[in-house]
């Protein structure tokens, strides 16, 4: 069996001022996957290792990391294709560092809160089922397949730059609804889409989209509201709403 | 709850790859900038009479000048192929591969290029 050194960037907030590295010898097979690994830390060599995990298959979201400085998934990648090391694994970058590899994420949630991420329907409860064709599908399908996982925060340097940014997973779930043919929240949420940190703080770096597991391009998302909040603007002088 | 907050630092971009391909993008529209002035410039001397003109393109053909064309041409021409490869993520969703309009807008800026160019020959 061969070994790879794991280095993980630690933190304990009752101890350390500052984050430190710590190095681990870790045992692999060619199926063993990185959050694998930092499971093998904990239950073999360190106790003490503090990070998140959950589903182990790329669905729950929950054990997003830096691998080598990239926004990676621990359970999606393996130990092998980092052989022969070292692997440098750091909390997702742009985040408030908690312990170890835990992020603090209440300003994404905050800002998720603040898109209103639900569908809103003027549809009477036990009135007629709301069918959708393929095509109306389509529409949002792929931005309702985000698992919260923060990698496109990670990856994002606008985010970094300035946290009021509202970052690409929120306005990618915030698209899902507005393009949702049973939803007529669209109004509520643009405000949103056009405030100076929404659509507009994004420069198309892209980044979000390449490391997103799930194929939502939430660059794609976000631009495409660039093209909505123009025409909102520009809308509201041929047809100007009530309170304007 | 104590956190600790790791701050980005001025050279974020040059870690990655993928951010120091982005970081020329932006930065070539500096070479896109001073060749429209040098442009611009070219048409006040015109503007001034033959001899203004002649002047202007004395300086054109020396070293420096074809140097830096060569560098600009060679910054716009990656602006441009990363502004064809961005673009199907600015437009509402169309029956066509993505591919397929980074492949129309890279071919339709080709033949236009190939147009001013013979037509600035005859």
């Amino acid at each position: 069996m061969r070994t790879i050194a794991i280095e993980c960037l630690r933190y304990h907030p009752e101890h350390d001022d500052a984050p430190h590295w710590q190095r681990y010898e870790v045992p692999f097979s060619d199926d063993l996957s990185v959050l694998q690994g930092l499971q093998y830390i904990k239950d073999e060599l360190d106790g003490s290792l503090t990070f998140r995990w959950s589903c182990r298959m790329a669905i729950c979201g929950s054990c997003g990391m830096m691998l080598n400085g990239v926004p990676s998934l621990g359970c999606e990648h393996f130990l092998r294709d980092y052989y022969p090391g070292p692997l440098r694994v750091e909390p997702l970058n742009h985040f408030p560092i908690v312990r170890d590899l835990a992020i603090d994420q209440s300003d994404f949630l905050a800002k998720l809160e603040s898109a209103k991420p639900w569908l809103m329907v003027k549809r009477e409860p036990g009135g007629a089922p709301q069918r959708q064709t393929p095509r109306q599908l389509d529409q949002y399908y792929q931005y309702s397949q985000c698992i919260n996982c923060l990698l496109c925060y990670a990856a994002c340097p606008q985010y970094g730059l300035n946290q009021s940014f509202t970052g690409p997973a929120v306005l990618a779930l915030l698209h899902r609804y507005n393009a949702d043919s049973r939803d007529c929240g669209k109004a509520e949420r643009m405000q949103l889409v056009n405030a100076e940190d929404g659509v507009w703080g994004c420069t198309l770096v892209g980044y979000c989209s390449e490391v997103c597991p799930k194929g939502v391009d939430p660059a794609r998302a976000v631009n495409q509201n660039k093209i909505e909040s123009t025409k909102d603007y520009f809308l509201r002088f041929l047809a100007p709403r009530s309170g304007q | 709850m104590r956190t600790y907050r790791r701050y980005v630092s001025g050279t974020w971009w040059w870690r990655n790859p993928y951010y120091r391909w982005y970081m020329l993008r932006e930065a070539s529209c500096v070479a896109i900038t001073v060749y429209a002035l040098i442009l611009l410039v070219g048409l006040a001397r015109l503007r001034q009479g033959e001899v203004a003109y002649e002047d202007w393109l004395e300086r054109l053909s020396r070293p420096w000048a074809i140097a830096f064309h060569a560098v600009a041409f060679v910054l716009v021409a990656y602006h441009a192929w990363t502004w064809f490869k961005i673009m199907p993520k600015t437009l509402p969703r169309l029956p066509v591969p993505d591919r397929a309009i980074v492949v129309a807008g890279v071919a339709a800026i080709g033949v236009c290029s190939t147009l001013l160019w013979w037509l600035a020959r005859i």
